[in-house]
């Protein structure tokens, strides 16, 4: 007997799944800041020969590439509590995501400072511009240029990753997913609907970083 | 009640991580083999073939790992197959890893100059023919760090495997952990074997892509 699709048995679920998705995105908007933030700062520090700063960096860069996400999220959420460091789901999911993001991104803006010409900051040496502007203005807005590109995937394959967090019960699309199956038994209605929400939500994001990214290095030409 | 010493705990995730290793290797081979056919349609000079190949990367790209994992497993049995959790998630790995390696592949194929292709085709040679003796030699040596930069991700892609019932690494974490009450420790062990497996391949494709650079 052929299985027969039936779609409408996710009608009247819409609540849950806008409300998974909302939560999705903001997972990814903290992950995305606070990661990147993490990422310029660690490519700062990994730019110069400070003696325990750089190599700490290093690992930590290191650890967080060759583990995978889902067992850095397990470890925060059920290891960290043995250190008395307790988080909520949310909690939890959003620092899982920002330390795997930051880790990333401190990798690929590194890339990006380290094609910096030399003689560009000795032109800003020259000009007397303090070591904090020399970065700012010479090294890092350049450097987020050229590596944009990259850094927009890499924020992409976060958000895609976030799916897993549903496993810690942090109320995200996939979590309302599980749930809605687990109402309704149309597993792979619900999977599929979710899939291609989560295409339609990277898509957007895509579209979004690459306008964010006209937006911020484009103007800077003339000004 | 079975107590478990810190050797039992130590024992068991190598057991499990046999598993990972296996899963990872069969992605990795299944998803180079569909990812070449794959490589092949997206570089076509048929344009209904590249649309289709392209959409097949985008869907897989663009989509978490664990969906295509849950359509998968469910999909398969709307069939009326019963499949069991490792086929599964052997399935599921090999196609997002082929459509990953054929993206990969395709940069390194556009790499090879145009002049290869037209010196190729001025020597009447058929499309398949110009892959295979004049391109994909030369796209190979491209090729080679990435690809193995990529395996790290198909064996961390493995850990969510774990979500649809497949006992390896992190599902016998989870289970140790319950029988232990000792996420810390367990965890923690889970992370330093994924480690072990993935930083050799990490290192060795950051030395590669040192090694193909000074050589051009």
């Amino acid at each position: 007997m052929a299985y027969q699709f039936d779609f409408s048995s996710l009608s009247g679920y819409g609540d849950l799944l806008a409300k998974g998705a909302g939560l999705t995105v903001s997972l990814t908007v903290v992950g995305g800041l606070a990661g990147v933030a993490i990422g310029i700062a660690g490519a700062w520090a990994r730019s110069r020969p400070v003696p325990v700063l750089a190599p700490v960096v290093a690992a930590y860069v290191e650890v967080i590439r060759n583990t995978p996400f889902l067992v850095q999220l397990f470890f925060l959420f059920f290891g960290l509590p043995a250190l008395g460091i307790k988080l909520g789901e949310f909690q939890a999911a959003a620092l899982a995501m920002v330390v795997n993001l930051g880790a990333y991104s401190t990798e690929i803006i590194r890339a990006g400072v380290q094609s910096i010409p030399r003689g560009q900051i000795e032109a800003a040496m020259s000009l007397a511009m303090t070591p904090l502007q020399i970065f700012r203005h010479v090294v890092l807005i350049p450097a987020l240029k050229k590596i944009w590109p990259a850094l927009s995937s890499q924020v992409v394959i976060v958000m895609l990753g976030s799916s897993v967090c549903s496993q810690i019960a942090a109320e995200e699309l996939t979590f309302a997913a599980n749930f809605i199956q687990s109402r309704n038994f149309r597993a792979f209605e619900v999977y599929f609907v979710v899939t291609a929400l989560y295409l339609a939500l990277s898509i957007l994001l895509r579209w979004l970083l690459s306008r964010l990214g006209q937006a911020l290095f484009e103007r800077r030409r003339h000004g | 009640m079975v107590e478990f010493a810190f050797s039992d705990i130590v024992w068991n995730l190598l057991l499990a991580l046999r598993w990972t290793a296996l899963l990872s290797v069969v992605a990795f081979i299944g998803g180079g083999a569909v990812g070449l056919l794959v490589l092949l349609a997206r570089l076509s000079s048929r344009r209904w073939l590249r649309r289709l190949t392209r959409g097949y990367i985008e869907v897989f790209q663009g989509t978490p790992l664990l969906m295509q994992l849950f359509l998968t497993f469910f999909g398969l049995s709307l069939v009326g197959l019963d499949v069991p959790a490792w086929l599964a998630a052997g399935l599921a790995l090999t196609l997002f890893t082929s459509a990953f390696l054929a993206e990969i592949w395709r940069g390194c194929v556009e790499a090879v100059p145009r002049g290869q292709w037209e010196a190729s085709s001025s020597l009447a040679l058929t499309y398949l023919e110009q892959m295979r003796w004049v391109i994909l030699p030369q796209a190979l040596r491209l090729a080679v760090a990435p690809t193995i930069g990529f395996s790290v991700q198909v064996v961390k892609g493995t850990a969510v495997t774990s979500i649809i019932g497949f006992v390896e690494l992190t599902k016998a974490g989870t289970m140790i952990t319950n029988a232990t009450f000792q996420p810390f420790l367990v965890y923690g062990l889970v992370a330093l074997f994924y480690f072990l497996l993935c930083f050799p391949l990490s290192l060795c494709a950051k030395s590669l892509e040192r090694k193909f650079h000074a050589a051009r």
